[in-house]
């Protein structure tokens, strides 16, 4: 009996892995490889969550779906946010101060704005699949989480490629090393570096998707993810995607086992207690370089 | 201006805003005067780390709610010392229980400073980003820990029920707030000694190049330790009365993000260079709030502090300060 527990903790946690692969993608490239510090990701995600709710009780349609319509405006809205940042902040050099304040702003914003529009109720999305699940054997595969999971794997494979296959992927690793080198290629990197953002927040479209269809969403529920994102996207390694992918998943069956065996309320203080051992430890995370 | 002086004249002022509030006699302008006061300290605290050594705090409500609890924990501790402490021991700490609110408030300093170094020692040696994050996870993780506390009330809350009278100054709501203004006058004089000092001139060599001032000896480290300690301490300090101006505390309100977004918004809109400008940005926004949430409401007011922030920040990174001295000094020049 206990064993199987152990096995549905792993199970349950590998898919909850997957999600959160999805939620730390954006911070993953924001963060690790622009050094954009951009905390408010997941005001973003809770905002996906949202507008996947609005459409869904409005039309039926499924949250994935809507999600993915929405990927440009999520793009449009990354590469206005980029410009801002750059004519603000990091054109006149290295002010990280104001800029954690922009993003700390945005963040608080985006909440308070929600919380006045929706109210603090909880709210869900109505998809046909959401109750079911999968059993092999004692092994139990609820489908609201194995659905999110993976679609955000395979959202996350295909990032991985873009990056390492095309050329303004590899632009985009490129730029945070040496952005003159970039120059001298005849590419724009401040072009790359927003292309690279927009990238990001587009992320959060999906992410947001996945949210609603995992849980509730309340507009405070983006802060809980603000501790787990960076801790996965640290321990990961900076500006490495499949550390970030291995990390996602650690940090998913960490927590629940965690809460499997110690009660779900312990669970946001292991993401946190991951994050400060690697700061501790190995800064660099288990992939950097 | 000699730090005494200076002190005195703070005190001054002090105590006529407190005579003149009692002259009017409302006990509302001593709810709402608590309020703007406590932010004036929150926000104080935030600069000394940063606004001097430019490293962003996102903590503040954590140590803000470390200060709470503290007052929360010791107080539970007073109304059950009998069944807590073994017998022998109960008479020497029925003397010492229920502690004196003041006792309360340096208790309550001493857990947040030590707090506060001991996230400094973890993250502080790397970039000031990963400090800025590590904060913003801490307050998630004190507040996982408090909820599953039940001695503190957990997520139920606890009741703190504040004594009817007290001597000298008679209604509690006037007592809480004297104190809130000793410790006001505490963090300007501490704001205004640090800038003035030595420790000041290392903090600013940090936020300027922080590579440089290492390389020319400069104990970045130590500094950046003292200035995180005593940032925190005064935060927990600003928090150690609160139970008992609201009377019941759960974690939700204790943690609440908008002291977070206060004491960053109310430095960065006053100005972060020197100790004016938190007060100046505390003693706007935190009237403004005052008014706005008795007229339109809460949350709008919220809304209100998180766009002025991202304005002050995209168009006047030297807040209001700054664009005072920049007007001074075209008026010199003409």
């Amino acid at each position: 009996m206990e064993f199987d527990l152990l096995i549905n903790a792993i199970i349950a946690g590998l898919m909850l892995g997957g999600f959160y692969a999805a939620v730390t993608a954006g911070i993953s490239i924001s963060f690790g490889m622009l050094d954009i510090v951009n905390i408010a990701h997941p005001g973003f995600i809770i905002l996906g969550s949202y507008i996947a709710y609005i459409v869904n009780v409005h039309f039926g349609a499924d949250p994935i779906l809507i999600a993915i319509v929405a990927l440009p405006a999520f793009y449009a809205l990354g590469s206005i946010i980029y410009q801002i940042y750059y004519q603000s902040f990091e054109k006149h050099g290295q002010d990280s101060l104001r800029g954690l304040a922009f993003f700390f702003g945005l963040l608080f914003v985006t909440e308070v704005a929600l919380n006045l529009v929706f109210g603090v109720d909880y709210r869900t999305v109505d998809v046909p699949y959401i109750g079911g699940s999968l059993s092999i054997g004692a092994m139990e595969f609820p489908v609201r989480m194995l659905v999110p999971c993976l679609v955000s794997v395979a959202m996350f494979g295909g990032l991985i490629l873009f990056m390492s296959r095309t050329f303004i992927g590899r632009a985009v690793m490129a730029v945070s090393q040496d952005p003159q080198a970039l120059q001298l290629m005849a590419v724009d990197p401040i072009r790359i570096k927003r292309i690279a953002f927009s990238i990001s927040i587009a992320t959060a479209s999906m992410a947001g998707a996945f949210l609603i269809i995992i849980q509730p969403v309340i507009p405070s529920s983006g802060r809980e993810y603000i501790g787990r994102v960076f801790a996965i996207c640290v321990l990961g390694g900076l500006g490495s995607l499949p550390g970030t992918l291995i990390a996602a998943f650690m940090i998913g069956v960490i927590e629940s086992i965690t809460s499997t065996f110690y009660g779900p309320s312990w669970a946001p203080a292991v993401s946190f207690g991951l994050l400060l051992l690697t700061l501790a430890v190995r800064p660099s995370g288990l992939f950097g370089r | 201006m000699r730090t005494p002086a200076f002190t005195l004249i703070l005190t001054a002022v002090a105590a006529a805003l407190y005579f003149t509030f009692n002259f009017v006699g409302n006990d509302y302008l001593f709810f709402a005067g608590y309020t703007v006061l406590q932010y004036i300290v929150l926000a104080t605290a935030w600069n000394i780390l940063g606004g001097y050594c430019g490293y962003v705090n996102f903590g503040s409500a954590g140590f803000f709610a470390i200060g709470v609890y503290t007052t929360v924990f010791l107080y539970a501790v007073g109304q059950q010392i009998e069944t807590l402490v073994p017998e022998f021991m109960l008479a020497p700490m029925q003397l010492i229980f229920p502690l004196p609110l003041p006792v309360m408030i340096i208790v309550a300093g001493a857990v947040a400073g030590f707090i506060g170094l001991g996230m400094g020692y973890l993250t502080l040696r790397l970039r000031g980003v990963f400090f800025a994050i590590a904060t913003l996870a801490l307050t998630v993780v004190l507040e996982t820990f408090i909820v599953n506390w039940s001695f503190v009330g957990g997520s139920r809350g606890a009741y703190v029920i504040p004594p009817n009278e007290v001597p000298v100054f008679g209604n509690f709501i006037q007592f809480l707030f004297a104190l809130m203004l000793v410790l006001v006058i505490l963090a300007l004089t501490t704001a205004r000694l640090i800038e003035r000092s030595k420790l000041g001139v290392g903090f600013a060599t940090i936020r300027d190049d922080e590579l440089a001032a290492e390389a020319s000896g400069v104990p970045t480290l130590r500094l950046k330790l003292i200035a995180t300690v005593v940032s925190g301490a005064l935060m927990g300090m600003a928090g150690a009365p609160f139970p008992f101006y609201i009377g019941y505390v759960e974690p939700a309100s204790a943690f609440n993000l908008s002291y977070a977004v206060n004491s960053i918004a109310m430095p960065m809109i006053g100005g972060t260079t020197s100790w004016i400008g938190p007060l100046v940005g505390a003693l706007l926004l935190g009237t403004l709030q005052q008014v706005a949430t008795v007229t339109i409401s809460s949350a709008v007011n919220l809304l209100i502090v998180g766009l002025l922030l991202i304005f002050f920040v995209i168009i006047a990174p030297r807040g209001i300060v700054g664009l005072v001295q920049d007007q001074l000094r075209k008026r010199s020049k003409s």
